[in-house]
C-alpha cells in the first residue's frame, strides 16, 4: 500500500502535464501529426503503410520515458516514446530540465560579463558561443577589431570545433558499444583542452573571446603546440576510419537509419551537419562568411542520404577540414594587437594604471559599470559544430543588454527527433539522438 | 538590397538593419501574409522566433507609422538560395499579446513559438501544441517579462517531501 502511495506521489511531483506525450485519444490531430513526425504539409499522409499500423488503439501500445537520466541522451533530455513492441510510433521530447534562465541572467550582467554567461550555454563549443555574442555586441558598437584578433578567433573556434566533434565521435562510439572510440575521442580532445588552458587559463568555459578582441595573446611557442595537435589528430582520424567506418556492426547500426530529406530539414529549420547530410551545402563559414573565412581554403562536407552514417561521415571529415583551416591560420597569422585599442571597450594597459589616475578611473569604470552600447537591435549568427548559433541582441543604450536571445542550434534540431525516430527501433533511437548531437545546456539555456 | 516581394501585403513599413539585412514592421493582421510572401520568394527557412518585452524601453526607435507596443515578436527568415536574411518585428500587443502562428508555413517554428509563449506569455493562435516548454508545467508567470520579480521571490520549486 505504502509503495503505491509513494508511486502516486512521485508521479504528481514529476508530472509535466500537457508537455508530456498524451494517449492518442487525448491528442488533437495536428499535434498527433507532429508527434509521428509529419513535417511537410503536403506530405502529411505520406507514411509508408507497410512499416507500422498507425491506427493502433491505445491499449495495444505503451508510452515509456527514455530519460531524463539516461546515459545515451547526452544530458537531461527526456524522450517520451509510444512503442509498439520494439518499434517507435510516436515520440515527443520533453525539455527544460536544465533551464537556468540564462537569458534572464544576461539582462543583469554588463556586456563585459555577458561572455562568461553565454560560454556556459553550449559547453562543448564555448569559444563559438563567445564569438557569436561578441560579434553581436561589436556590430551594435560599430567597432572594428584588429586582424590578429580575427585570426586568433578563427583558429580558436576551429580548434573548438575539432574538440566538439571529437566528443561527438567519442559519445557516439560509446552509444554503439565501442568504448575504445570513447577513450580515443576524449584522449585527443585533451590535447586541445590543454592548449586552451595554456592560452586562456581554463579548459572549458574560457571567456577568451570578448567584445573588442580576445582576452590574451597566444602563448609563446603556440605554433609548435598547434602543429603537434594538427599532426596528431589528423593522423588519428585515419585510425578512427579503420576502427569504425568500415566496421560491419557499426555500419549496420548507422547506414540507412533515420533518414531525413532536404525539404523536411529546411521546413524544420535544422542546420549544421543534420542539414548538410541531406545534400544542402549550407555552412555559414562559406555562404555568409564572417571573420576571415573567405581567405582560407576548406571544403563544405555534404552527405547524400541524410542518414546517421552521413552525419557521422560529415563530422569525421569536418575534423579534417578544420585541421586544414587551423594549419592555414598558423601560416597566415598576422602580427599586431590582439584586441581593439578603442578605449571604450579595452581597459588601459596594466603599467599605466600604476602611474595615471585617469587610467585607474577608466579601468575602474569599465569593470564596475561597463561600457554603454548605442540603442539598437541586431541578429548575428555563426556556424557552431551543431549548426547556426544566432544571437539577437537589443540595447536600450545602457551598460547591460536589454534583451539577449540565443538561437541554439540543438534546441531547434531536436524538433527533428519525432521524424527521425518514426518506425525505427528503440536501439535506433539511441543512435539517432546521438547523431543529432544535442547539447542540453544549449537546448534549455 | 533586399526588397519586399510583390506578393507582400501593401503598407508594410521597412528599415535597413545593422547587418545589411531588411527589417519589416507588419501589423498583426499583415504578419502571416507577409511571411507567406517571403516564403514564396525563396526564403526557405525560418531561423528564429523570439519575443521581446519593451516595458521599460517603450521609446525605442521605430519607423514612422509604426506604433510600438509592449511586446514584440521577432522572426528571422533566411533564404539559402539568395543568401539573405530578413527580420520581421511584429508589434504583438500590450496586455494580451497575440499573433498568428507560422506553423502552417514552417513547421520548425513549433518549439520556438512555445518558448516565446513560455517565457513571455505571447499567444500564438493556430499553434498545434502551445504549452510550456522550458519551465515546469505548474510554474506561475512568464519569467522573461520585465515586470516579473526576479531575485526577490522565493524560487518555486516543487514541494519536496520529507525523508522517507
Amino acid at each position: 500500500m505504502r509503495s503505491i502511495e509513494r508511486e502516486e506521489l512521485l508521479v504528481a511531483e514529476t508530472s509535466e502535464g500537457e508537455q508530456e506525450l498524451q494517449r492518442r485519444a487525448k491528442t488533437a490531430a495536428n499535434e498527433l501529426g507532429r508527434e509521428i513526425g509529419a513535417v511537410l504539409r503536403s506530405n502529411d499522409l505520406h507514411i509508408d503503410p507497410t512499416s507500422i499500423d498507425f491506427d493502433r488503439q491505445d491499449d495495444e501500445t505503451m508510452i515509456i520515458n527514455m530519460g531524463p537520466s539516461h546515459p545515451s541522451t547526452h544530458g537531461v533530455l527526456r524522450l517520451m516514446l509510444e512503442l509498439d513492441g520494439e518499434y517507435v510510433l510516436r515520440c515527443k521530447p520533453v525539455i527544460g530540465y536544465l533551464h537556468t534562465g540564462m537569458e534572464k541572467t544576461a539582462e543583469e550582467l554588463s556586456y563585459i560579463q555577458g561572455a562568461v554567461n553565454v560560454t556556459r550555454m553550449d559547453y562543448l563549443s564555448p569559444v563559438i558561443n563567445e564569438l557569436n555574442y561578441s560579434m553581436a555586441v561589436e556590430k551594435l558598437l560599430g567597432i572594428e577589431i584588429p586582424d590578429r584578433a580575427i585570426w586568433i578567433r578563427m583558429m580558436m573556434s576551429e580548434l573548438n570545433r575539432i574538440s566538439s566533434h571529437l566528443v561527438w565521435m567519442a559519445t557516439n562510439g560509446m552509444d554503439l558499444g565501442s568504448t575504445s572510440m570513447m577513450i580515443y575521442g576524449l584522449r585527443e580532445r585533451e590535447l586541445i583542452l590543454a592548449f586552451f588552458e595554456k592560452t586562456a587559463g581554463l579548459r572549458m568555459n574560457l571567456n577568451y573571446v570578448r567584445p573588442g578582441g580576445v582576452a590574451a595573446d597566444l602563448p609563446d611557442g603556440w605554433k609548435d603546440d598547434v602543429t603537434v595537435i594538427c599532426d596528431t589528430i589528423d593522423e588519428r582520424t585515419y585510425e578512427y576510419d579503420q576502427l569504425l567506418t568500415g566496421q560491419p556492426i557499426f555500419r549496420e547500426r548507422m547506414v540507412g537509419v533515420a533518414p531525413i530529406t532536404a525539404e523536411e530539414a529546411l521546413s524544420l529549420s535544422v542546420t549544421g551537419p543534420l542539414l548538410r547530410s541531406t545534400g544542402v551545402a549550407w555552412d555559414l563559414r562559406r555562404t555568409m562568411p564572417y571573420l576571415a573565412y573567405d581567405q582560407v581554403e576548406f571544403d563544405v562536407i555534404v552527405g547524400t542520404y541524410g542518414d546517421n552514417f552521413d552525419r557521422y561521415a560529415i563530422r569525421l571529415n569536418e575534423i579534417r577540414e578544420s585541421i586544414r583551416i587551423v594549419r592555414q591560420c598558423v601560416e597566415m597569422m598576422p602580427s599586431g594587437d590582439y584586441r581593439s585599442q578603442d578605449p571604450k571597450v579595452t581597459p588601459p594597459p596594466r603599467a599605466r594604471i600604476g602611474e595615471s589616475m585617469e587610467a585607474l578611473i577608466h579601468h575602474f569604470k569599465l569593470f564596475t559599470e561597463g561600457f554603454h552600447v548605442p540603442v539598437g537591435e541586431v541578429y548575428s549568427a555563426v556556424e557552431s559544430p551543431r549548426g547556426e548559433i544566432g544571437c539577437y541582441l537589443v540595447s536600450d543604450g545602457g551598460a547591460k543588454p536589454y534583451r539577449l536571445h540565443v538561437r541554439g542550434p540543438s534546441f531547434v534540431n531536436l524538433q527533428a527527433i519525432p521524424l527521425l525516430m518514426r518506425g525505427g527501433s528503440v536501439s535506433d533511437a539511441i543512435t539517432t539522438v546521438s547523431t543529432i548531437d544535442p547539447v542540453l545546456g544549449e537546448v534549455d539555456r | 538590397m533586399i526588397s519586399l516581394s510583390p506578393l507582400a501585403p501593401p503598407g508594410v513599413r521597412t528599415s535597413e538593419g545593422m547587418a545589411a539585412d531588411l527589417v519589416c514592421f507588419p501589423t498583426r493582421a499583415q504578419y502571416f501574409a507577409l511571411v507567406e510572401s517571403f516564403k514564396a520568394d525563396a526564403f526557405e527557412m525560418c531561423v528564429d522566433v523570439c519575443g521581446v518585452d519593451y516595458l521599460s524601453h517603450m521609446d525605442r526607435p521605430l519607423p514612422e507609422g509604426v506604433e510600438g507596443t509592449r511586446f514584440e515578436v521577432v522572426t528571422n527568415l533566411l533564404s539559402l538560395s539568395k543568401r539573405q536574411r530578413v527580420r520581421i518585428r511584429v508589434q504583438a500587443g500590450n496586455d494580451e499579446p497575440e499573433v498568428e502562428s507560422l506553423f502552417a508555413l514552417y513547421s520548425g517554428v513549433e518549439a520556438m513559438e512555445r518558448e516565446a509563449f513560455d517565457l513571455f506569455g505571447i499567444i500564438f493562435t493556430n499553434h498545434p501544441d502551445l504549452t510550456r516548454i522550458l519551465m515546469p508545467e505548474d510554474w506561475e508567470g512568464h519569467p522573461l517579462r520585465k515586470d516579473y520579480g526576479a531575485g526577490n521571490v522565493p524560487v518555486q520549486f516543487k514541494e519536496a517531501p520529507g525523508p522517507r
